[in-house]
């Protein structure tokens, strides 16, 4: 007690795994270098310099992931006084989350589709004022969305990787901040794109706060935020449970909403809606990717032991995200909006291998996210192209016939939507039978029974789309498709390869997901 | 040293100066609220009116009226985050920088040189510049 | 030939990408290569039929494809006795159609792509029949589903194809989620899917959950076979042009659910209840297909019918047990061969006729077609059960085992199948009087695009594979039951062929009943039908079993109250409870309660007060309801 107020003679340093970590350190210190090339490079060389940084940086990332990977030890790592655990689930989740990034990049980078990119020149302008009209002709654009994307990767690496919740709460700080910014960044509509930003970052506030909530909570019940301390004070029996599961259901209201698992779905069409559309891929690929990483991180090391006093509220929770996402998708007019329900069906389905705690769970989890973050983001990437006088056409109406204006595009989103519906031969498949075995083999048959039939449900809404694209008749003043540029392309061509792949061949990525468990230790 | 130790002893006696402190600056708030209008001329004009009273005039909006503060004004009220930020790491290192060594000179240096990336994105994108 | 019998699948598998991805590069030779596929696959299976012996089940792994932990699904073929069956119809059947189309598809600006998919589908057909394990099963599944989608849509200028496809998709979609569970179900309680394994350890399984598995089975057999209840999509995919109706309903599609069945016998044989439904459904449907099928006038969808009643036919055989199988079986081949021949020639009719499908308009064609009279006429003969024709052997056999049965199950099953036997030559002989006889109706009436009519016969591309399947229809009969030919090639597959001889009626006097109330139908309809002359305009004022009949039974209106309805109103109250219980404002009570299209589109009200709202409900429901379970 007296060192209360004492400053202590030797302090040491916390040791640091610097090869464990540098796929991240690579990360955020390109952010910060994108930063300074936004502070001192000539406008006109901005652009190349971020996109070669980005792309160098996620291949550096890429690299010293692979190195670190190839005889990472068994059990994982934890460094920088416990707070990061690097171990195999994080080393594929990071992974999965760089390749996802690379994908979103060259939607990101790309500026043939919409003439000069789409992010517009300045963000700070007000919609409809004189300085907003006259910056409408402009080509330039905010070069700040590289660093703040590399922003948000690292946040999310660290999310995956996060030991204790403090950290973890920094994560999801690192990860949401430039996500909100990115998404009131769109060059085309204005407005709905400063109202989502709005809207997201409110809301994400808000379940910050509950999240930070549920952290003092747990924190008063365990005497430590580190998982492993809160996993062993659950096994004692003096303690107050009513902290324990308040705590718990105020973490998860939080983890919830990143993930956008109805009830806590509400931003989820509005601001997918909002964003510019390689923002929008960025966001429902890998924001999926970071928050169902932090749930099985949660929920498999510091809850595993409470897990009947939990598991059947989570049933509920993704009852009711499978049955918002497939009915009220149904409903939409919007191609955006659908996909953004899509994403909350497909959230129910996740939280329900989430919930399995073995390791059929956690591989089939991780393999599903892997394939439907690829496939997401290719169909963002398909949305980009179909485009009228005023930007994209997202109107459902406006898609109508579009298989006979462009054979090639309606085929590649139908055979991504055909993948978001899970039928065999593509990814979407593999994904959902892996994870409802899991599931199944854990004793939850019945809720594996509504969840194939939401799916079953789900499957209409993609079908609506394919209807539309074959069987409509074009509308006279329909828009057309705009030539993708080599970014674009690249970024279609590796989410529908990877959604084949992992359809026909899954047997590497489910070796890799299914390599090894969470670190336990501390 | 001695008072912390008996403190100790008593519990929850160690938060005493605390409390006393938390009293101390409520009641220089109220006073300071009060002593204004109390001693203070009154005279009434347009700024004093305003939603925050620093010289910044909100811009007129055209449909709710409800007045929004130009983006500039963030962009100081970021850069006097950032200055609050930097101290609020700093003050624990002075009280123990001689405890950290060398290490700990490293350390705050790097953080300081990562503090100064975003001061000059600010600095070079105009943020210093009135107007 | 069995260690290389994927190449069964790669040809029409490679047919389709190739011709898929070509483009119109391939447009000029694409109908060649469409064909020379499946008739090599025809032609590979040909020779593994003669070259090797199927006493056993030969199982290929063709590599692994979803590895995960205990759960270990390969990619794997199993060629037997039952497959090679499949197989050769597949493809045999398919190459004809194939052929036929080139000269019926002649004039579509995208043929090359309409043999894309008709590859496809004989590709994912199949998967179906050769996968060694459930998994596989469900790959070919819903790689049918698809391709019968994409060529039921495939006049993309109608509406109602629209509506057909998707109907037809989603109907099927409610069978694969049947389907689905039962694999599930086995995954769980005997921890792999693939035939060995599951026939192995099925035995072991507490009889209920066999039971729950023989029903979802049936469920999926039902979706895609078009049994009762999920009839419904078969008559609509008549939208689709002729060779794929032929196509669907002769050699792939709805074949499957026998075949699913079929291939469960170990499945079924373990659970009573379940056989008797699979009988129950075969029953009523036979009934059920066969008198809507006297009730319309277009002549595809009377075909339609006749295929679900068939079909029928063919489950209730199966779901006879163990002495059923291979009758079944048997059923579905020469029903492959009649059938094709059929809808072969109502596509010759339609493509004389100005692709005119209301049989009222026709008449007296005999004259103008003779070619494809006289092998619809076999094919009528065969379907009828006309004395040693191919269908008196196979629907007479099927008879025979269902009064075959105990008690009033034999009095049930075998009467209504006797009694469909008697419809069948009502509607079928109507069909063919109305066709090919009497006044020439189409003199005095113009097709809906105000062309006139200029009936003239078919070019021998199309004659020619109606000719085959026309000799098929006469023959494949006596061939496959005399000296129980199929039935002794089938018994690795699905056991020993067992005669009942408790049955309620001697087994002599059955095929001269069945024949006497046959020749009643088609007497009738000649009295009703033959004698006088038909209207062109249909009679409204009909009585109620007509009425009945002409709105299928209600089969869409039972559709419609099981699965429609309940959706309609889940969906309703979704965004009604969205919008109540985000914002409670009067707007969400007006778009949950009114339901119109324009109100629902209000789905969330687009305030961050309500989502807060929202979100703050959710997070104290959630910690409440944790803080129950943990108190309760």
């Amino acid at each position: 007690m007296t060192n209360v107020f004492l400053a202590q003679a030797d302090i040491e340093a916390p040791p640091i795994d610097y090869a464990a970590i540098l796929p991240m350190l690579i990360i955020l210190g390109a952010a910060c270098v994108g930063v300074l090339f936004e502070a001192f490079l000539p406008k006109h060389q901005r652009w190349p310099g971020q996109v070669t940084l980005s792309l160098l940086a996620l291949a550096g990332a890429g690299v010293a992931l692979g190195a670190y990977a190839g005889d990472s030890p068994e059990r994982g790592v934890t460094t920088l006084s416990g707070t990061l655990a690097v171990d195999r689930p994080a080393l594929f989740l990071w992974g999965t989350l760089l390749a996802l990034a690379l994908a979103a990049l060259l939607l990101i980078a790309d500026r043939s589709v919409e003439p000069g990119g789409a992010f517009v020149a300045q963000a700070g302008i007000a919609p409809g004022t004189v300085q907003d009209r006259e910056q409408v002709g402009s080509t330039g654009m905010q070069t700040e969305v590289f660093p703040l994307t590399l922003f948000a990767l690292g946040g999310m690496m660290a999310f995956t990787a996060a030991n204790d919740l403090l950290t973890m709460f920094i994560a999801l700080e690192v990860l949401s901040l430039p996500l909100y910014l990115m998404c009131g960044l769109a060059r085309r509509r204005r407005l709905i794109s400063q109202e989502a930003a709005v809207k997201y970052f409110l809301l994400g506030a808000f379940a910050s706060a509950f999240f930070l909530y549920g952290l003092a909570l747990l924190y008063g019940y365990a005497g430590s935020v580190r998982l492993a301390d809160i996993a062993n004070a659950t096994a004692g029996t003096d303690r107050s449970d009513t902290l324990l599961f308040a705590g718990l259901g105020l973490l998860l209201v939080g983890l919830l909403f990143k993930g956008s698992v109805g009830p806590f779905h509400t931003w989820t069409p509005d601001v997918y809606q909002g964003a510019p559309t390689p923002i929008t891929a960025f966001m429902a690929a890998c924001t999926k990717v970071a928050a169902f990483g932090a749930i099985l991180r949660v929920l498999t090391v510091a809850f595993e032991t409470t897990n009947w006093e939990w598991r059947g509220v989570l049933w509920a929770v993704a009852i009711v995200s499978m049955l918002i996402g497939a009915v009220l998708g149904l409903t939409q007019t919007d191609v955006k909006r659908m996909i953004a329900y899509s994403s909350i069906a497909h959230a129910g389905f996740l939280l329900i291998g989430t919930m399995a705690l073995t390791d059929e769970g956690l591989s089939g989890t991780m393999f599903y996210l892997l394939a439907y973050g690829f496939t997401t983001l290719a169909a963002f990437g398909v949305i980009s192209l179909v485009r009228d006088s005023t930007g994209e056409a997202t109107h459902l109406s406006a898609w109508a016939g579009l298989a006979k204006r462009s054979p090639l595009l309606a085929g590649v989103f139908t055979f991504l939507l055909l993948a978001l519906a899970g039928i065999p031969l593509t990814s979407g498949f593999v994904g959902k039978f892996v994870v409802f075995s899991a599931a199944l083999s854990d004793g939850m048959a019945p809720l594996v029974v509504i969840a194939l039939v939401f799916s079953a449900v789900a499957a209409f809404f993609y079908l609506r789309v394919v209807v539309l694209m074959y069987f409509s008749e074009p509308a006279p003043e329909g828009p057309s498709v705009s030539v993708p540029g080599a970014f674009t392309t690249a970024a279609i061509t590796l989410g529908v390869v990877v959604t084949l792949l992992l359809g026909v061949a899954p047997t590497f990525a489910l070796d890799w997901a299914g390599a090894g468990g969470f670190a336990l230790g501390s | 040293m001695v008072l912390a130790q008996e403190s100790a002893a008593t519990g929850i006696g160690i938060y005493l100066p605390l409390v006393l402190l938390f009293a101390l600056a409520l009641a220089f708030a109220v006073f300071s609220v009060l002593l204004g209008p109390l001693v203070g001329p009154q005279r009434y004009n347009k700024a004093k009116q305003a939603a925050y009273e620093c010289g910044i005039e909100p811009s007129p909006q055209p449909l709710v009226g409800a007045g929004r503060m130009p983006v500039a004004y963030y962009v100081t009220a970021m850069l006097f985050i950032l200055f609050d930020i930097e101290m609020v790491f700093l003050f624990p290192y002075a009280v123990s920088a001689d405890a950290l060594g060398l290490w700990g000179v490293g350390a705050v240096t790097l953080f300081i040189a990562t503090f100064f990336i975003a001061d000059f994105y600010v600095w070079r994108r105009g943020g210093l510049d009135w107007n | 030939m069995i260690a290389s019998s994927w190449l069964l699948v790669a040809f029409p598998a490679l047919g389709a990408l190739i011709l898929l991805l070509g483009g119109n590069r391939t447009n000029a030779w694409g109908h060649l290569l469409g064909c020379a596929t499946v008739i090599a696959s025809f032609v590979y299976g040909l020779a593994m039929f003669f070259a090797d012996s199927f006493a056993e089940a030969a199982d290929t792994t063709v590599y692994s494809w979803i590895p995960v932990g205990a759960l270990q699904v390969d990619f794997g073929l199993r060629i037997d006795p039952l497959s090679v069956t499949f197989v050769l119809l597949i493809t045999g059947v398919g190459s004809l159609i194939h052929i036929y189309s080139i000269g019926y598809m002649a004039e579509d600006r995208d043929r090359r792509r309409f043999f894309a998919y008709l590859n496809l589908f004989v590709a994912s057909m199949l998967v179906l029949v050769l996968g060694n394990s459930f998994v596989t099963l469900y790959l070919g599944w819903e790689g049918v589903g698809l391709a019968s989608y994409l060529l039921i849509g495939w006049y993309t200028d109608r509406p109602s194809a629209a509506t057909a496809a998707k109907k037809a998709f989603l109907m099927n979609r409610v069978g694969d989620v049947g389907l689905a569970l039962a694999i599930f179900l086995m995954f769980k309680h005997i921890g792999s899917t693939s035939y060995a394994e599951v026939f192995a350890g099925i035995g072991d399984v507490s009889p209920g959950v066999v039971t729950a598995i023989g029903l979802l089975l049936l469920l999926g057999a039902c979706g895609k076979s078009g049994q009762f209840p999920l009839q419904a999509w078969l008559p609509d995919a008549m939208e689709g042009p002729t060779p794929v109706s032929a196509l669907i309903h002769a050699a792939t599609m709805v074949t499957a659910g026998v075949y699913l069945v079929a291939r469960s016998a170990p499945i079924y044989n373990l659970t009573e209840d379940g056989r008797l439904l699979v009988t129950i459904v075969g029953a009523f449907t036979l009934l059920l297909g066969s008198i809507i099928g006297c009730a319309y006038d277009d002549i595809k969808k009377v075909l339609a019918y006749s295929t679900v009643s068939q079909i029928g036919y063919m489950m209730l055989a199966v779901g006879l047990g163990p002495f059923g199988y291979a009758l079944g079986i048997a059923h579905l081949l020469t029903h492959g061969f009649f059938k094709a021949g059929l809808f072969l020639g109502a596509g010759s009719v339609m493509h004389a006729m100005n692709d005119e499908v209301d049989m009222r308009k026709f008449g007296g064609l005999y004259r103008k077609m003779p070619i494809t009279f006289a092998t619809f006429g076999l094919g009528y003969l065969a379907i009828i059960g006309f004395p040693f024709l191919s269908g008196f052997y196979t629907k007479d056999a099927i008879i025979e085992a269902a009064f075959g049965q105990e008690g009033w199950r034999g009095w049930i099953f075998g009467g209504s199948a006797l009694l469909a036997a008697g419809i069948t030559g009502f509607y079928m002989t109507r069909l063919v009087l109305l066709t090919f006889f009497g006044k020439q109706r189409w003199r005095e009436t113009t097709s809906a695009d105000g062309r006139e009519f200029h009936p003239h016969e078919s070019p021998p591309v199309m004659t020619v594979p109606m000719i085959v399947l026309a000799v098929g229809s006469v023959a494949a009969g006596a061939l496959l039951i005399s000296g129980d030919t199929l039935a002794e090639f089938l018994v690795p597959a699905v056991g020993e062929l067992s005669e009942s001889d408790h049955g309620v009626l001697p087994h002599a006097l059955i095929p001269w009943l069945t024949v006497l109330i046959s020749a009643l139908g088609v007497l009738l309809a000649w009295t009703l039908f033959g004698r006088r002359d038909t209207p062109v305009e249909r009679p409204a004022n009909v009585s109620w079993p007509v009425r009945a009949a002409r709105k299928d039974l209600y089969g869409n209106a039972l559709n419609e109250a099981l699965v429609a309805t309940p959706g309609l109103w889940l969906t309703r109250f979704s965004v009604f409870a969205d919008n109540r219980g985000v914002d409670g404002a009067v707007n969400g009570l007006a778009a949950g309660l009114g339901g119109g299209s324009g109100r629902l589109r209000r789905l969330q009200t687009g305030f961050v007060r309500s989502y807060a709202l929202s979100m703050l409900g959710g997070g104290v429901l959630l910690v409440g309801a944790l803080l129950a379970v943990r108190y309760s």
